[in-house]
């Protein structure tokens, strides 16, 4: 029997609302230096380390939009009937280096939500691709998340 | 003799060299600080412990993901660059642990000038908390 009701895969090919951000020099030394990186052009903050967009696009969220365990609600996703998350993955491909002074666009898109019977019940499945390209159109990276709820 | 980044001599098996991380609070406040992740595991320990039954602050996901992707990315360094990352965080570590990175060469392409991956982190346990796999093109 599934636990997903019509309501909630409706959500499938929701997207949010297309973010603009500017890399700073200071946020990829920030990245750069929290991650230990040694490599001098990331400790410097001229080209960006490869996992350096999770920053980057991660939401800002007001304080008062918290939930008590200080984590942001993420809008682009449906109540789901499972709610313990177990795992999550990241499945990124690289198309251009990310630098101080770029302008780049994140376009995040819920593409599945899917179920599977695991050995202690039922576990839900989400994906979320984020497409990040610059302002003129040249992909910078395409990353697919998925998450397990049971 | 440590692992060339030279795709022409560069064979499958062949292994990377290993890193260990032993993150601490200020590390792990400084990650979740540039992310903006209020996440009160990675920095409450009473919350972490008493309400979630973690036993300890806990590592942040995309910090060993990060880490794993440093061990390719700081072997090629120049020479090349990471097309493709992918890791799933399977079990939690925690402040206090010592973490390892490595793995070996599974496939390379002569024509595409790209080598493939199998990646690991491991704890002190020796579980593997976070496998992944990168791909690198060599320029």
């Amino acid at each position: 029997m599934g636990v997903l009701t019509g309501d909630v895969l409706a959500y499938i090919g929701r997207k949010a609302p297309p973010r603009t951000e500017v890399v700073t020099r200071r946020d990829i030394r920030k990245y750069a230096i929290a991650t230990g990186q040694t490599q001098k052009k990331y400790v410097d903050g001229d080209v960006a380390p490869p996992l350096f967009h999770v920053a980057l696009f991660w939401d800002v969220v007001p304080i008062n939009e918290l939930s008590p365990d200080g984590v942001s609600v993420d809008k682009l996703l449906p109540k789901f009937p499972l709610e313990k998350a177990m795992a999550g993955g990241l499945d990124i491909q690289y198309h251009n280096r990310i630098r101080a002074g770029d302008v780049l666009i994140g376009n995040r898109t819920l593409t599945n939500i899917y179920e599977k019977e695991g050995r202690s019940g039922a576990l839900i499945f989400y994906e979320v691709v984020l497409e990040v390209i610059r302002e003129d159109g040249t992909p910078v990276l395409t990353e697919k998340t998925t998450r397990l709820l049971r | 003799m440590s692992l060339q980044p030279n795709i022409d001599t560069l064979k499958i098996g062949d292994a990377l060299p290993e890193t260990h991380y032993t993150p601490d609070n200020i590390q792990l406040f400084f990650y979740n600080a540039i992310l903006w992740n209020a996440h009160r595991i990675h920095f409450d320990l009473p919350y972490a412990t008493d309400v979630e039954g973690y036993k300890g602050l806990v590592i942040a996901g995309p910090m060993l993901g990060d880490w794993l992707a440093q061990a390719v990315d700081n072997w090629i360094g120049d020479r090349g660059m990471v097309q493709r990352v992918e890791y799933s965080n399977r079990m939690a570590s925690f402040i206090g642990e010592t973490l390892t990175t490595g793995g070996t060469v599974t496939a390379i392409n002569p024509q595409a000038r790209t080598a493939d991956f199998e990646l690991f982190m491991k704890n002190e346990a020796g579980d593997v908390i976070t496998p992944g796999k990168v791909t690198v093109r060599f320029d």
